[in-house]
């Protein structure tokens, strides 16, 4: 039962085991809901859907859900004899209708009639009295005012048959594909830990004082131990301006999420690809430049370095000296990439653009190589791969 | 017993139809949603329409799952045991009960709520996964186990900071409390100000939906912002005809600091104000 519905559910990527659908199984046999599409569809996603970024699959899983019952609604239909039809429809009628349908030639009369009228009607029809329509007094259509007429369609105008709930795609931007932001950015970068006890010792450290204390031969010794920080230590680099500039809130909130998460992260900013200057400061940076070379001395081994660009540009700023569209550099950008994975051993590249798209970019291409295909898209997903190969 | 709102709580259906759901199936219920949708609320508003006691456990980022079942005072007993007092002799006069084990051992069904469980540590939930599930737990110390008189009914509430882990998420029903619509908004505002003139609701209401669609906003005001700044609209005594004027002269809504708690904020609906008024 439902192995259809849970089908739908696996094919669409909302995890489901088969615990989920037991439990919906279960539910329905305690009688929580009967017979209301609405609210099966409310108590379904209540115990199927484990977390809001799956919403949206879950709605248009149970769409495609309800069109394959839909067809068998058809189905059903067709079987139903006219016959049967007829009868049910003399007997709602009450004994002035059925005299006026007499005075029509009776009910058999009318419905050829309609055949006939139906086939020589080519489109929609308002008012009027001789076509089928609404509105008018012919005696087919609905909402017009015939006696002997019957209704067809809705009441007037087909007037909000409400778009169902999971027609409505109203989860569609919590899908954990499309969407990044400062809370679940730092939720990434949480995954980079590693603690370690290091300054002030001012947390009580139980089972050392229970151990003294027993060594003592009971007199109470008390032992205090340093807090847990977590020492990660982190270089970023930004790539700024030009392209990037479409970017500027995604690479805020990483910057945002990093600073607070992180207590040693250094960052600097550069222009397309690095080259012998970085600066802290955009506005300054033809004036106030570090030496690339100071940051490469500054910082120790164990430092995590990230860059985050766009990795597009023209080749020739990667491979040639004097490729650089800012300025004359006397080497190569390549030449500065490779001393920066010689120095460091954990380095990556996240670029804001979708994976699926770096193959068309040759610049991309060269630098993937040059990091060893350590770069990641800047998604929730591609920030989790990314610290979890920085935190190895 | 069906849940369905009470006096001070407008409940939706598909909300009402989780909470059923988890009480008749005996399964916890995971609440997410936006802060100031009312998922605190909805456990003290589900423990007064049963009548039910109400157990809250607030996580901090600081809390093991062991503390919501008992804690072992074992300092207090290491100087008790100093000075010779007689307490010492039974473990028991040790042993701190937690909010767990007060739930279980209730004579009657209590509703147990364990407040953002996303603030502690990523393996947290993981910690309370037999006692979700069987209702029972194992005291080390004293060499017994607790089991539930009478199974309670668990709500957990969750900010999305943490993602939580599957297994914990398997043994939950899940609920997601979407931003109210405009229709939901005004029975809210309803009940809680009965006596307040509908057309000071609904011009708030629209400068409500005006500043939460201003992009960019660093956090968007929600329901209960929506309901403090119309506190303090009739406390000030703030007709609707000051809000009707608020895109011509006016700088940003009066009594913004309700709405907006972000001083970013407050610079950027300054910000549009301000470019509005210069394309005139």
């Amino acid at each position: 039962m439902l192995l259809n519905l849970f089908n739908e559910m696996r094919a669409a990527k909302v995890p489901v085991s088969l615990r989920e659908l037991l439990d919906l199984i279960n539910a329905l046999k305690h009688n929580i809901v009967f017979a209301d599409m609405d609210e099966f569809y409310y108590l379904s996603r209540a115990i199927l859907v484990k977390d809001e970024r799956h919403y949206d699959k879950f709605d248009r899983a149970f769409a495609a859900y309800l069109k394959g019952i839909e067809n068998l609604d058809q189905h059903i239909e067709a079987l139903i004899p006219d016959e049967w039809l007829r009868r049910e429809f003399e007997r709602s009628l009450s004994p002035e209708e059925r005299e006026q349908i007499k005075s029509l030639g009776g009910l058999d009369k009318l419905i050829e009639a309609f055949k006939e009228r139906l086939e020589e009607q080519k489109a929609k029809h308002k008012g009027g009295n001789k076509w089928i329509g609404t509105g008018g007094t012919s005696p087919f259509g609905s909402g017009g005012y015939n006696p002997e007429g019957f209704r067809l369609g809705n009441d007037g105008e087909r007037q909000g048959k409400a778009v169902k709930v999971w027609e409505q795609r109203d989860y569609k931007d919590l899908d954990d594909q499309v969407e990044i932001g400062t809370r679940n950015i730092k939720v990434a970068l949480r995954r980079l830990r590693k603690f370690a006890r290091q300054g002030a010792e001012d947390e009580f450290d139980l089972s050392g004082t229970i151990d003294h204390t027993a060594r003592d031969g009971g007199l109470l010794s008390i032992q205090m131990r340093p807090e847990r920080r977590n020492t990660v230590k982190l270089l970023i680099l930004f790539d700024i301006g030009g392209s990037m500039d479409a970017h500027i809130k995604v690479c805020e909130e990483l910057f945002s999420a990093c600073r607070t998460e992180f207590k040693h992260m250094e960052y600097y900013y550069f222009h397309n690809f690095i080259y012998e200057g970085l600066w802290k400061n955009n506005s300054r940076r033809f004036e106030q430049r570090t030496a690339t070379l100071d940051v490469l001395h500054t910082y120790g081994a164990d430092y995590k370095v990230i860059f985050v660009g766009d990795a597009a540009m023209s080749p020739y700023e990667v491979a040639q000296p004097g490729g650089s569209v800012e300025h004359w550099n006397d080497e190569a950008g390549y030449v500065w990439m490779q001393r920066f994975t010689q120095k460091f051993k954990k380095i990556i590249w996240l670029n804001p653009y979708p994976k699926k798209t770096w193959d068309y970019t040759q610049s991309i291409s060269m630098i993937r190589e040059l990091v060893e295909d350590r770069m990641y898209p800047l998604t929730v997903e591609g920030l989790e791969e990314g610290m979890r190969y920085l935190a190895k | 017993m069906k849940f369905s709102g009470t006096q001070s709580y407008v409940a939706t259906d598909d909300l009402k139809l989780a909470v059923n759901a988890a009480i008749t199936l005996e399964r916890p219920l995971l609440v997410k949603g936006e802060p100031g949708t009312g998922k605190t609320m909805l456990a003290e508003q589900l423990a007064e329409s049963f009548g039910a006691r109400l157990i809250t456990w607030h996580i901090k980022s600081t809390t093991k799952a062991h503390q919501g079942l008992y804690e072992y005072d074992a300092v207090s007993r290491l100087r008790d045991s100093q000075l010779n007092s007689e307490k010492v002799h039974d473990v028991r006069n040790y042993i701190n009960k937690g909010k767990l084990w007060e739930a279980f051992e209730a004579d009657e069904r209590v509703v147990l709520l364990i407040d953002e469980i996303d603030k502690a540590d990523i393996e947290f939930p993981n910690d309370l996964l037999q006692e979700i599930d069987k209702m029972e737990f194992y005291v080390y110390e004293t060499d017994e186990t607790i089991k539930a008189k009478h199974r309670p009914i668990i709500i957990i509430t969750s900010n999305n900071e943490k993602e939580l882990p599957d297994a914990f998420l398997r043994r939950c029903f899940f609920h997601y409390i979407a931003f109210p619509d405009r229709t939901t908004l005004q029975r809210i505002v309803d009940v809680h100000y009965p006596n307040i003139s509908q057309s000071l609701v609904s011009e708030a209401l629209d400068v409500f939906f005006d500043v939460r669609k201003v992009p960019g906003l660093k956090k968007k005001p929600s329901t209960s912002e929506l309901v403090d700044w119309l506190k303090l609209l009739m406390a000030d005594n703030i007709g609707e005809a000051v809000l009707r004027e608020r895109d011509v002269t006016k700088a940003i809504p009066p009594l913004a600091g309700a709405l907006v708690k972000n001083e970013q904020d407050v610079m950027l609906l300054e910000r549009l104000a301000f470019m509005s008024r210069r394309n005139r």
